[in-house]
């Protein structure tokens, strides 16, 4: 069972948006209001959105599952390896050295005043960001996926 | 003044989409009120200046809870039984 044509199209126009826009609050989470959990929650409606507008066996076809379970894994090795970087450098654990370093994330002198504010800064919360961003966004299509293969009454 | 004014015309919204979640028997145009009202809450968050939290409460409220009560409902009959 699938819901009109017109909420089908709806879906289709509005889910590049709505992702963009929660990879963008994932990105910027160290900087703007938002992060994370946040983005990947924005990004997951997106998902909800084309799941609840098709019907089961098309959503099967277009979201692959174990595409899902990786980056629900991913995240969360993303997210304990880039604590564990740390004790491997001598560091403590969850221990920033990634920021004022020049590399990634670490530009050591920000401007100052007003400005749009620098999105190469921060040293490890952009990659704890961007880890449970990746997280959220498997795990809640994943619930979504597995509410809808209940009520169709098919194994996903 | 009219910070103000749109506070209280929000703060309306939300007794009245709370109301009509309580009163419709059609449960699909019920939990659509409820994610108006998940909306609306995440309205009156960025009013009281916590942008964090109203993006939280309008991804998980307005967007997945709805979602989710709108595959329940796929699954079981549409309209509540009343025992009037």
């Amino acid at each position: 069972m699938q819901m009109s044509k017109i909420v089908r199209l709806s879906a289709d126009i509005m889910y590049p948006f709505v992702v963009i826009f929660g990879l963008y609050v994932i990105m910027h989470g160290h900087i703007t209001p938002g992060g994370g959990f946040q983005g990947g929650a924005v990004v997951a409606t997106g998902a909800a959105l084309v799941i609840v507008a098709y019907a089961f066996h098309d959503v099967k076809a277009m979201i692959p599952k174990i595409l899902l379970y990786l980056q629900e894994s991913g995240g969360l090795l993303l997210f304990i390896g880039a604590g564990l970087a740390g004790m491997l450098l001598g560091f403590p654990f969850f221990f920033n050295w990634l920021a004022n370093s020049g590399s990634l994330f670490g530009t050591p002198i920000v401007p100052l005043g007003p400005n749009p504010g620098e999105l190469n800064t921060g040293g490890f919360l952009p990659l704890m960001n961007i880890a449970v961003g990746i997280e959220v966004w498997g795990g809640l299509t994943l619930v979504i996926l597995y509410m809808i293969s209940g009520v169709g009454k098919e194994e996903y | 003044m009219i910070e103000l004014v749109v506070h209280f015309l929000v703060l309306a919204g939300l007794v009245v989409s709370a109301v009509l979640t309580f009163y419709f028997r059609d449960l699909l145009a019920a939990a659509l009120a409820s994610g108006l009202f998940s909306f609306l809450i995440s309205l009156e968050f960025y009013i009281l200046q916590a942008p964090d939290v109203a993006i939280s409460q309008a991804g998980i409220g307005a967007g997945l809870t709805t979602a989710i009560f709108i595959i329940a409902i796929r699954g079981t009959r549409r309209f509540e039984e009343g025992t009037e």
